[in-house]
């Protein structure tokens, strides 16, 4: 193994693409599907979900219940992801998503996890004392607010979907998107309008 | 076995495999021996404790489990409930 590592990486990626191809597993084609999908996959995505979910009951409904099905319906291509869950904060309740095995991140929704979403402190933190982990993102909750933190363990992926922030009725479904940050949907921090 | 019902009472296995040989196991150290409450049955996946040995892998019932973190950890808690996804054969049913 150590002597394949030291090939030069674009010949052993040659080699291993052209076996892939060869066998009838992968093409070039794929390849630049995959490549094209990862780059799409950012925390836009999710907070298009989200506004949307603030303004539609029926859409927020379908996002609860089953979120592939929801961000497929935005055109968010779900095709290979893991099933994607949704946990929604309401007043008095707040969720907090970690993985305290690796680093399981509903990509497909929101890109590459931020490089501490994989780090062993917020990991080990964030099952046992999420309220001070936040606190140093400045989230600081209502009194009496429950924290539920959700350990993504096995086959589900989740995001939160957060409190539509006070101050925002009138804005539209566009600039509700504007409003929604990586870190609403994973629970280190909450929405606001006119920060 | 049994499908386990929403807000049936759980026990994960005070079970260490890791202590017998090389495996790859997705319940956490902290809820082993621990009791929960089923919230959903999230749906049935293929065994990663398998998948991860590119063995043939049984299609088992995945559930969403709540815990009491206080119940877990004996200070510094602030969690005031933990959501954990378990596979069935991980749980045993309580009275």
């Amino acid at each position: 193994m150590s002597a394949l590592l030291e090939r030069d990486p674009r010949r052993l990626f040659a080699a291993v693409l052209n076996l892939l191809e060869a066998k009838g597993l992968l093409s070039e084609a794929d390849l630049a599907e995959r490549i094209a999908l990862t780059d799409a996959a950012t925390p836009g995505q999710g907070a298009r979900m989200v506004a949307r979910a603030w303004v539609d009951p029926t859409y927020r409904a379908l996002m609860l219940a089953d979120g592939t099905r929801a961000a497929e319906a935005l055109g968010i291509p779900m095709r290979g992801a893991p099933p994607l869950g949704v946990l929604e904060n309401g007043p008095g309740l707040h969720h907090l998503v970690v993985c305290t095995l690796c680093s399981c991140y509903p990509r497909a929704v929101l890109g590459y996890p931020p490089f501490w979403f994989k780090s062993a402190a917020y990991r080990a933190r964030a099952v046992r004392d999420p309220r001070g982990l936040i606190a140093e993102w400045g989230t600081v909750l209502p009194a009496g607010t429950e924290i539920v933190v959700v350990d993504s363990t096995a086959d589900y992926r989740w995001m939160v979907l957060p409190l539509r922030p006070a101050g925002s009725e009138g804005l539209d479904e566009a600039a509700l998107t504007g409003l929604v940050r990586e870190g609403d949907m994973i629970g280190v921090t909450v929405p606001a309008f006119g920060r | 076995m049994t499908p386990l019902a929403p807000g049936a009472r759980v026990r994960v296995r005070d079970d260490w495999p890791e202590t017998r040989g090389p495996v790859h196991i997705r319940t956490p150290h902290y809820v082993r021996g621990r009791e929960g409450v089923v919230v959903r049955h999230l749906g049935d996946f293929p065994n990663p404790e398998d998948l991860a040995f590119a063995r043939e892998a049984a299609i088992l019932p995945l559930y969403h489990v709540r815990f009491a973190p206080r119940r877990i950890w004996p200070s510094g808690v602030s969690a005031d409930g933990l959501l954990v996804e378990l596979f069935g054969p991980w749980l045993e049913a309580q009275r």
